[in-house]
This record gives structure tokens, C-alpha cells and sequence, in this order.
């Protein structure tokens, strides 16, 4: 058997690999210790299924805080990992729109599931789930209702920052002119959109596409995305957020057959 | 207490910063230099010209002024060195490139401005840099709209002169550059009172052109598989060109040329022959800022060839003709070979995209890390061309946009893993 750890600024996802299925997964805060909530969504996903750690052949970590993993055999990038994530999950993808806590990426894969390009934001958590994070504060709305906020709105309102500091002013005056929450919430996640789709468009846009990383599960961001790219995302089988963890107990897998 | 207290004390620096930059200095060199496995011998000199940077050189200087020399200071490189040099003056390159200084050049200057202007201009504000001090006048150019207006701020400080590099490569724009050369050549007599006679000039463009040649050669090494020096050291060498004395640099930096020829024979090398090679082409480093390349190089890859004007843009066309005798041919020659600097400010820039394609095909390299420094509108747009092209030739290109501040240091770490897992994962 085989893990693979994804320790992302906000989330950590652990996937135990069997016989090149997911037998188990596990999602836990990342909080202020990586390797805490590494070891700790290890534990949960082994306990699961009732497994012992012993029985782990090899382990890949990835995410920001891959670096401080002491426990694991190999650490590679969350972009290498999402491109063999979603290769595995549907062989047809050839590009990943992956927008995480702090980082958004897209990822060009060929037909073997190599990949073959990315762009990833600047320095700037604009477009990221941090910039979701402080807004859905501001707006007085808990970060996983958002999305279905946004849906009721009629008229979203034109953000014209996607910079979490600038945007913050925004939404504030926003507010204090008497805008509908709703209509707020719609406009900011129309920014995000118009911003990583734009990342999207650079490198080029090939089908199919997959959306994936905890920003994807808010239906209000995913809509305005397929609506900014006119595109619709491509389904997957398993949980959006997990896909880099997938990827990296897959090359587990692969490093230790190939040795 | 260092034993040039004194002298920085005479120049007016303010010590107490300038005891906290040296210090902070001393440490990253040891972190980012010292460290590293294998270096050549000769990276001694280098290592010492560092440690002294504000000690012995800049007493040099002094010297030279007590002398009657006059001491320059540039800030690119289109200034033609032969000519300050045929003047008696020193030209030095001067500091730019720490985050240390730019909390004082945001007293008066937009946030929003390339961190290289800020930096700069904040260490002569702050008086934190020795060479701001020592330097009887500042030469500028019109290379960019942040540093054409900076000097005229700057000029309220230190006298700065502008040389107006044109925008263009037609028959105007050459004739402007030449007229620039002679004003500026006028310019050199009238502050040293020195007559810049063709005997005068034809020694240091001899002298110019021996620096550039040593350059070229040490660049043309890096071309072997596997490396004999550390992208690193010799991003150091090109950095270093900009302020030491001409002379004894070449003559040190082919010192290092002999022993990396006897390494390529003996096959000792920095990095593997699988270790990915890479190039990186964009905007200029000015020390410290050795960030890029120290991510790179404990990331797992090798810098083998920089395209920037701490790079190759500094020794395009290496040698002006050294048989010209009269004054005239010679500014003119001077002229042209600047002019043929391929640096982004021109429009349009065809040949720089030429040569960087040409450049990454010369040195073998598996991909290229397109450099720009933050608010740097003419390379960050010229990327678009330079892309295009990379990826026409089938080499894989990442473009990474930064300053001076280590807050993303993480996230370029991993942008640069990413891009040598690609380059790995291709089938070559």
C-alpha cells in the first residue's frame, strides 16, 4: 500500500493507494504544524479502514509543506501530483484548474499524463481560497455557504480588484452603500474567475478540463468559471480536493514498483 | 569596530545601517556562497573582493580621487566605460539589488516602482552605500520611465548626468546615440579636465575589450557538460565586473578560465551531467540578489547561462576594433557596439528573441527561467514574444516575476521544482 500527503496552507489531504485504487482518504485543518497535520491525516485515513502504518510501502508528500515532512520517502510539487491525479482519474484531461488556499495553478498534462506546462499565480494571494477566506469575514458569511449565496444573486456586483487587501475595502464600502450580500459574493467570485480563467487562457485551454482544490467545491466560483472559459468541467469520481494527495500516492506507487 | 570606521564615517555614511547591511551581507554570502560544494580555487578572489566590498575598493577609490582621479558611478550598461577610463575617471556599477534600502526610497518614491530603482535610490538616501558617496557624479541613461524620472530626484542629491539612449535602431536613433557618445565624451573631459586623446582612448578600449574577451571565455566553459562552476559563482564574476578594476579582474577572472579548463580535462564538475541545465534571461541582478539562482541550484538544477545584463548583454560584442587611430572612428565604434546591446527598451527587439533562442541552443539547456523584477513593463511584455518563440523551438520556458523580498521564496521554490520535474518527465 501506498500514501501520498498533500499539506496544503489550509488543508492537509492524506489518500492511502491499494492495488491502484483509493482505499481511503482524510482532510484535516492544516493549522500551524505541517507535519502535525500530516501525521494526523495519515492516522485518520489509516483508521478508517483499520490499517497499520507498517503496512505503507512508501510515501510521497507534496503541498507547500512538503519540505518539513521528515517521515516521508520523496517530496514532490503539488503540479507534478495533480497532473498524475488527474491523469488517473480520467485519462481524456489535459489540463487541471486547480485553485487552493494560497495558490492557484493550471496545469497542462499530455496523453501519459506528463506534464507538459503550468502557470501559477505571483506573490499574491489574489484568486486564491485566502482571498475567499477574509471576504466571506467581511461579509459576515461562513467561507462554506459562499457559494450558495452567490447563486441567489441577480445582479452580481463588478469587483474591480481581486487583490484580498483592495477587495476587502470594497466589499466593506459595498456594504455600507447598501449592496446585497448575494450580489457581493456573486461579483467576487466572478473576479476570481475572470483572473485564474485569464491564467487558463494564457497557457491555453485544451479539453477536457477538471476543476479540483477546496475553491472548487463552491458552486458560485466553478459556474462563473465554466460561464468566463464557456466551458464545462469535466466529472470526476472522488473528492475535488483530494486529487494532489491521489497523485502523489500514485508516483509512491510508481517509485517503488520501479526500483 | 572594522578598520574603515573611519572612512565611512568621512564619507558620511550612516553607520549604524551600514554596520546592519554588512552584517546581514556576511551572512547571506556565507548561506548562499560559502556553502556550496566543490567551488573553483580560484573563486577565492571573488570571495575576498565581497568581503571587502566596502573596505578596500572603496578605499581605492578614495585614493584615486586624492590622485585627481574622478570616480563614476553608472547604473548600466550602455555607458561606455573606455570612455570614463580615457578620462582618468573610475566607473563603478553601482548598488541595487537588497531589499535592505528600499524601506528608504519609499519615503519619496511609488511603492509600485522596480525594486532595482528603489533599491538604489534608497541607499542614497539613507547614505547606507559607499560607492553613492564616493562617486563625484552619477551617469544615467533613458533605458526606462522609472529611472528617467528617478534622476532627476536623484540629482538633487548627487549631480547625475543623463545619456538619452534612444527607443529605436533606425539611422536617427544611431546618429542621436553617436551624438550622446561625444556629448558624453565631452562631458568626461570637462569634469576631469583630462583631454580624451585617440592614443587615451584606443588603450582603454583595449583594456575594456581584454574584460569582455575574459568574460566571453568564461561563459564559452559553462558551456560543457558537465559544469565546471556554479551558475552562482559565476553570476558573482559578471556582478563584480561592474565596479573592480578592469585589470586586475580579467586577469583574475582568467585565472579562474585556467583552472575551469583544467577541471573540464579532469573531469570535475559542480553538478552531474544529468543535473537539468538551465538559462536564465530577463532582467539584470545586482548584488546581493543571488536569489533566483540559489533557488534554482538547491532545487536540483544548474544555471549555465544568464541573458541578462549581468549576463551575456554585458559582453555582446566584445571587442571594438583596436587598430582605429583616429578619435572619431573610435566614438564611433564605441557607439555601435553599445547600440547593439539587445536590451528591451527598444521596440522593436527581434534580435534579443534571436539570441535567446540561439543562446539556449549554444548552451545546451533543458529549459529557460524567464527573470522580471516586478513593475518591469518592458521585459515583463516582451515575454510574450520570447515565449512564443522558446516554445516553437520546442524548449520549455517558466517566467517568474519577483523582487527582492524572500516572502515568496516558497512559492517560487516550487514553481522552479515543478518546472524541472517537466523538464524531466519529457521524453528527450
Amino acid at each position: 500500500m501506498f500514501a501520498g500527503l498533500d499539506v496544503g496552507s489550509l488543508v492537509t489531504k492524506a489518500v492511502i493507494l491499494k492495488d491502484g485504487d483509493i482505499l481511503s482518504y482524510y482532510i484535516v485543518d492544516s493549522r500551524s504544524d505541517p507535519v502535525k497535520a500530516a501525521k494526523g491525516a495519515l492516522d485518520k485515513a489509516l483508521n478508517k479502514v483499520g490499517i497499520d502504518k507498517e503496512g505503507l510501502s512508501f510515501i510521497v508528500g507534496t503541498g507547500y509543506g512538503r519540505v518539513a515532512l521528515d517521515f516521508v520517502d520523496k517530496t514532490v510539487t503539488e503540479l507534478t501530483c495533480h497532473a498524475k491525479g488527474a491523469h488517473f482519474l480520467r485519462p481524456d484531461i489535459r489540463t487541471v484548474i486547480d485553485i487552493g488556499g494560497q495558490d492557484s495553478k493550471v496545469i497542462k498534462l499530455d496523453s501519459t499524463g506528463n506534464m507538459v506546462d503550468f502557470a501559477m499565480n505571483d506573490k499574491c494571494a489574489a484568486g486564491t481560497g485566502r482571498f475567499l477566506e477574509v471576504m466571506a469575514h467581511a461579509l459576515e458569511v461562513p467561507l462554506g455557504r459562499l457559494g450558495d449565496i452567490s447563486l441567489k444573486s441577480g445582479k452580481p456586483c463588478l469587483m474591480n480588484s481581486t487583490c484580498t487587501v483592495f477587495a476587502e475595502t470594497e466589499v466593506v464600502s459595498l456594504l455600507a452603500s447598501g449592496a446585497k450580500k448575494e450580489d457581493i459574493a456573486a461579483g467576487l467570485h466572478k473576479a476570481i474567475a475572470t483572473r485564474v480563467g485569464n491564467m487558463a487562457k494564457k497557457i491555453g485551454l485544451e479539453k477536457e478540463v477538471i476543476f479540483v482544490g477546496g475553491v472548487s467545491k463552491n458552486l458560485g466560483v466553478k459556474m462563473a468559471l465554466e460561464q468566463f472559459l464557456g466551458i464545462e468541467f469535466a466529472p470526476i469520481a472522488c473528492d475535488p480536493q483530494i486529487v494532489g494527495a491521489l497523485g502523489a500516492a500514485l508516483i509512491a506507487e510508481g517509485l517503488f514498483e520501479g526500483r | 569596530m572594522s578598520e574603515y570606521t573611519q572612512m565611512w564615517q568621512d564619507l558620511g555614511l550612516n553607520l549604524k545601517r551600514h554596520d546592519t547591511l554588512l552584517e546581514a551581507l556576511g551572512e547571506i554570502y556565507g548561506e548562499i556562497y560559502l556553502k556550496q560544494h566543490n567551488r573553483p580555487k580560484a573563486m577565492e578572489y571573488f570571495d575576498f573582493v565581497i568581503s571587502e566590498v566596502h573596505g578596500l575598493r572603496i578605499k581605492e577609490l578614495i585614493e584615486h580621487k586624492q590622485k585627481g582621479g574622478k570616480v563614476v558611478g553608472t547604473f548600466c550598461v550602455y555607458v561606455p566605460d573606455e570612455i570614463i577610463m580615457a578620462a582618468n575617471g573610475i566607473s563603478v556599477g553601482l548598488c541595487g539589488g537588497a531589499q535592505f534600502s528600499i524601506i528608504d526610497a519609499e519615503e519619496i518614491l511609488p511603492r509600485n516602482l522596480c525594486p532595482l530603482i528603489k533599491s538604489a535610490v534608497g541607499f542614497k538616501l539613507g547614505r547606507i552605500c559607499p560607492y553613492f558617496e564616493t562617486a563625484n557624479f552619477l551617469v544615467g541613461e533613458t533605458t526606462c520611465d522609472g529611472k528617467k524620472k528617478v534622476w532627476e530626484i536623484l540629482n538633487n542629491y548627487i549631480p547625475t548626468y543623463v545619456m538619452e539612449t534612444p527607443q529605436k535602431k533606425d539611422e536617427a536613433d544611431k546618429e542621436l546615440w553617436r551624438k550622446e557618445v561625444l556629448a558624453f565624451k565631452e562631458k568626461m573631459e570637462r569634469e576631469t579636465g583630462v583631454k580624451i586623446t585617440a592614443k587615451k582612448l584606443g588603450e582603454k578600449i583595449k583594456v575594456a575589450n581584454a574584460k569582455r574577451k575574459a568574460l566571453v571565455r568564461l561563459y564559452n566553459l559553462r558551456k560543457n557538460n558537465p559544469v565546471p562552476i556554479s551558475g552562482k559563482d559565476a553570476l558573482l564574476t559578471s556582478q563584480i565586473a561592474f565596479y573592480d578594476d578592469p585589470i586586475r579582474f580579467t586577469a583574475k577572472v582568467n585565472e579562474l578560465c585556467d583552472e575551469l579548463e583544467g577541471r573540464i580535462k579532469g573531469g570535475v564538475s559542480v553538478a552531474g551531467a544529468n543535473t537539468p541545465r538551465l538559462m536564465i534571461s530577463g532582467c539584470p541582478m545586482a548584488i546581493p540578489n543571488w536569489k533566483l539562482h540559489h533557488i534554482v541550484e538547491t532545487s536540483g538544477g544548474i544555471v549555465v547561462v544568464e541573458e541578462t545584463c549581468t549576463g551575456t548583454r554585458y559582453f555582446t560584442d566584445p571587442i571594438i576594433d583596436e587598430t582605429l587611430t583616429d578619435l572619431n572612428g573610435q566614438l564611433k565604434a564605441i557607439a555601435n557596439r553599445y547600440l547593439n546591446i539587445h536590451c528591451s527598451c527598444f521596440t522593436p527587439n527581434d534580435e534579443r528573441i534571436e539570441d535567446i533562442v540561439q543562446l539556449a541552443k549554444d548552451y545546451n539547456v533543458a529549459g529557460v527561467i524567464y527573470y522580471v523584477l516586478q513593475f518591469c513593463h518592458t521585459y515583463n511584455v516582451e515575454y510574450y514574444k520570447v515565449e512564443k518563440a522558446l516554445k516553437n523551438a520546442g524548449i520549455p520556458v517558466l517566467k517568474i516575476e519577483t523582487d527582492y523580498s524572500e516572502e515568496d521564496i516558497g512559492q517560487l521554490k516550487t514553481r522552479v521544482e515543478a518546472f524541472l520535474e517537466q523538464i524531466g518527465s519529457k521524453p528527450s
